[in-house]
């Protein structure tokens, strides 16, 4: 179980790199939203894993109120963009 | 056989978060790294979240993964939606191999103004009836 635990927490890190590539590169602001987005579901993800390693359930209410505040941050920057952001950057 | 299960859901789950972040870096404009974040990632967190729900067991934490899936499942759609709607306003270019951009003939951009496009004259000046239903 233990060496599970491990290459599913490497594997979601390599994801996490990636998503980092897109948001250094995004030629667009909403591309790196969407690469914003993808971190935080990677990340509740991650604390869902280490909630099952360490077996410490609180890590859930961890994961839900991520989940929440990435909703609303993607809302906050869409609506941003739409009332007259940055056009190209 | 629950340890085989639980194994097995949490490989996938980050076998589907990593396709995401594939896609993410690897497809060509935004609407369609929305479509690869958007499904795949929820995916996997909906898949480690079982694993989650099976390795604890108890009703509380049940309760609160499942919260987690459903909450996942309601916002990511919406969140694509807002996210490609604010795109396509701000002038985000497409991919060069899109075949068809429906909104493009009906849409002004500087009013916001959206059409049919099966306005005719008469349907423009017509007045509403006394039988219509409000």
């Amino acid at each position: 179980m233990k060496i599970v635990i491990f290459i599913t927490l490497a594997v979601m890190t390599v994801a996490l790199c990636l998503a980092f590539v897109r948001l250094v590169k995004g030629p667009s602001l909403p591309d790196r939203v969407v690469a914003l987005e993808l971190f935080s579901t990677l990340s509740v993800g991650i604390i869902g894993v280490s909630a099952i390693m360490t077996d410490v359930a609180s890590f859930l209410d961890v994961s839900i109120v991520m989940a929440l505040m990435a909703f609303l941050a993607t809302i906050g920057f869409s609506r941003f963009l739409e009332r007259g952001g940055p056009r190209d950057d | 056989m629950i340890d085989v299960i639980k194994g097995a859901l949490l490989l996938g789950g980050a076998a589907f978060m990593l396709l995401a972040a594939v896609g993410v870096l690897r497809l060509p404009d935004l609407l369609t790294r929305l479509h690869a974040t958007t499904k795949s990632a929820t995916l996997g967190v909906a898949m480690i979240m079982l694993a989650v729900a099976l390795h604890f067991g108890e009703v509380a934490v049940v309760a609160r993964a499942f919260g987690v899936i459903l909450f996942l499942l309601m916002t990511a759609p919406v969140a694509a939606h807002t996210i490609g709607r604010a795109g396509y306003f701000v002038g985000s270019k497409l991919w060069s191999g899109t075949l068809k951009d429906e909104l493009r003939p009906n849409y002004d951009p500087l009013t916001h103004e959206l059409k049919s496009g099966m306005e005719t004259e008469a349907n423009a000046t017509r007045q509403s009836k006394d039988s219509d239903t409000r």
